[in-house]
């Protein structure tokens, strides 16, 4: 072979291939750093990505082997399976479904999570801790995000370990073919209210469908309640906080992270006071 | 006999048809190697050189490249369980337990594809969660984590309508328990808040479209075949093409 061993020196450079565009353009960190720092691609990094390739192709042929993919009886619409689970990723909105109606555990929180996502980078103004994992230096960003997630996995989990027969709680050790009692007696908290605080049910206005009591207004004032609260605080106690976010993020920000503290709340209202809805009107129920 | 190989090389090497093909020499020197990332439209979306660090796998974990690889997985088997799938009710189940026992290596293709499948879910997760740890979203990275986003979500879905096309009970109940949340949909479903006010019916809303009918039925198989088979991976490719391309002109956000 005639080829003259040559360097990168010799090739040619950049903005002269692209006619001059290349130097309106930005350096980024990369190449702003001197030769001695980089590695030519081929070999060392196709390589190693080949080398990944193989391992990981090896794996996946292991894993058909040894586990084959499922396939039950033909499809039926005369009998239905006893629990119908969804694919394993979607098992924590079906979880959800115990404890939300379908309109808020399959559309309105799904949609919230995606839009809250998409503007992540939008409401976090912080500029540490880009590029590098860090938890000191971004704290509530952090928390709050691994909050999320740990909620997303752990109702996950439940959802494909611990739900058998109609959707009933199994543990490992339970026999898991015959049905558990049927646990009822959950109660709205308006009808809570009404009885506890012993008000009148004749209402007060009447809306088209609509009656409106007094205990009915009280579950109002306490579900506005917990988002008035919960946007006040840090807007009258925490100024720094605010003001590093200002109006809109800040906003945005708190919607979304009061809504996502939410489901674990009317959880535990669930387990703990048997409330079944939190606020009822003849359209929707929370 | 070296002379030999070398004559032989010398002569395959210099046809017009080999300098047709390969622009650059062998890649044993800088300037090959260079060329080789150049002029190789699927090495191209490498950089020629990159930093010393980017050999280090614990900052990605490798994870945005895995999901590719496994999407790359997924296209390649699917297309030879597509030679074997008919999306009719009638035989659909058939044609995948055909695959299991009268197809050669039909199996190994469809084991593949499912675990492919799962592997895909979880690691587009991980992929996400590390760029959030890393603070790899911020400026000027904020608009590639949308696009990201949007690949998540076509992930998800697309998984969910695969879900469907073996048209056992584990597919037909799955996607039944998916359609019902469609249904409840505010506005446009008809059991969801405000959709019987405003006129939304078992036969006009979001879960009629969604499933070409009232009920999971032929309809609702050909619609997630081809979003399955079609529409959603040209949705994904195109926003990965778009997802690649800010990665390289962004460059890195860490140590790479
Ligand atoms: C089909 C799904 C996806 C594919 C194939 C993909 C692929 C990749 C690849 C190959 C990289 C290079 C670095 C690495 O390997 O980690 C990357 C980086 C990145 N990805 Fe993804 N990704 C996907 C989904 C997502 C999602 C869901 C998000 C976030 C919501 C996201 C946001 C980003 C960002 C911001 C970067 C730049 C990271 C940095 O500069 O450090 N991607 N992606």
């Amino acid at each position: 072979m005639a080829e003259k061993e040559t360097t990168l020196g010799t090739l040619p450079k950049r903005d002269g291939n692209s006619g001059g565009l290349a130097a309106l353009i930005k350096k980024t960190a990369a190449e702003k750093m001197g030769p001695e720092d980089h590695v030519l691609v081929w070999p060392n990094l196709v390589y190693l990505e080949l080398i990944s390739m193989l391992v990981i192709t090896a794996g996946l042929l292991f894993l058909s082997i040894i586990s084959p993919a499922p396939l039950e009886e033909l499809a039926s619409s005369d009998t239905t399976p006893n629990p119908t689970k969804a694919p394993w990723y979607f098992l924590g909105l079906q979880e959800l479904l115990v404890y939300f109606d379908p309109w808020l555990a399959g559309v309105v929180l799904p949609s919230l999570i995606i839009v809250g996502l998409v503007l992540l980078p939008y409401i976090d103004p912080n500029p540490r801790g880009k590029g590098y994992y860090t938890f000191s230096e971004r704290k509530f960003a952090v928390l709050g995000f691994s909050f999320g997630l740990a909620l997303w996995y752990i109702l996950i989990v439940i959802g494909v370990w611990f739900r058998g027969l109609d959707w009933s709680w199994y543990w490992p050790w339970d026999n898991w073919h015959a049905h558990k009692p049927i646990t009822g007696g959950l109660v709205d908290l308006e009808v809570i209210l009404e009885k506890t605080l012993g008000l009148t049910q004749t209402p007060l206005v009447t809306l088209g469908r609509y009656a409106v009591t007094v205990a009915n207004l009280l579950t109002w004032v306490f579900f506005l309640g917990y988002y008035a609260v919960g946007f006040g605080i840090p807007f009258l106690f925490m100024r720094k906080f605010y003001n590093s976010l200002g109006f809109v993020r800040y906003n945005l920000m708190m919607f979304l992270f009061l809504s996502m503290l939410g489901v674990p709340l009317k959880i535990f209202l669930r387990l703990l006071a048997s409330i079944k809805y939190v606020l009822v009107t003849p359209w929707f129920k929370i | 006999m070296n002379k030999l190989l070398d004559q032989i090389r010398e002569n395959v090497t210099q046809t017009q048809v080999w300098k047709s093909i390969f622009r650059h020499g062998f890649p044993n020197n800088d300037a090959n190697r260079a060329l080789v990332m150049f002029s190789n439209v699927i090495l191209h979306l490498h950089p020629v050189r990159v930093r010393r660090g980017a050999l280090k796998i614990k900052f990605t974990w490798c994870l945005g490249g895995l999901t590719f690889f496994f999407f790359v997985m997924l296209a390649i088997t699917g297309v030879f369980l597509m030679f074997y799938y008919v999306p009719d009710t009638r035989r659909a189940y058939n044609d995948i337990k055909d695959l299991g026992t009268v197809i050669y290596f039909g199996g190994l293709f469809r084991n593949l594809h499912r675990w492919s499948a799962h592997a895909m879910v979880f690691s587009v997760w991980m992929h996400m969660t590390r760029v959030f740890l890393t603070g790899s979203y911020k400026p000027p990275r904020e608009f590639n984590w949308v696009v990201g986003v949007i690949l998540l979500v076509v992930t998800l879905v697309m998984s969910w309508t695969g879900y469907l096309l073996p048209w056992d009970q584990l597919a037909l109940w799955a996607v039944t328990v998916g359609s019902k949340m469609a249904e409840a949909t505010p506005l446009v479903g008809n059991a969801g808040p405000f959709g019987p006010e405003l006129g939304m019916t078992v036969n006009n809303d979001v879960r009629f479209v969604l499933l070409g009918g009232t009920v999971v039925g032929q309809s609702a198989l050909l619609r997630f075949y081809v979003l399955h088979c079609l529409g959603l991976p040209l949705v994904m490719a195109l926003f990965m093409a778009v997802h690649f391309w800010r990665i390289r002109k962004d460059g890195f956000s860490g140590p790479l």
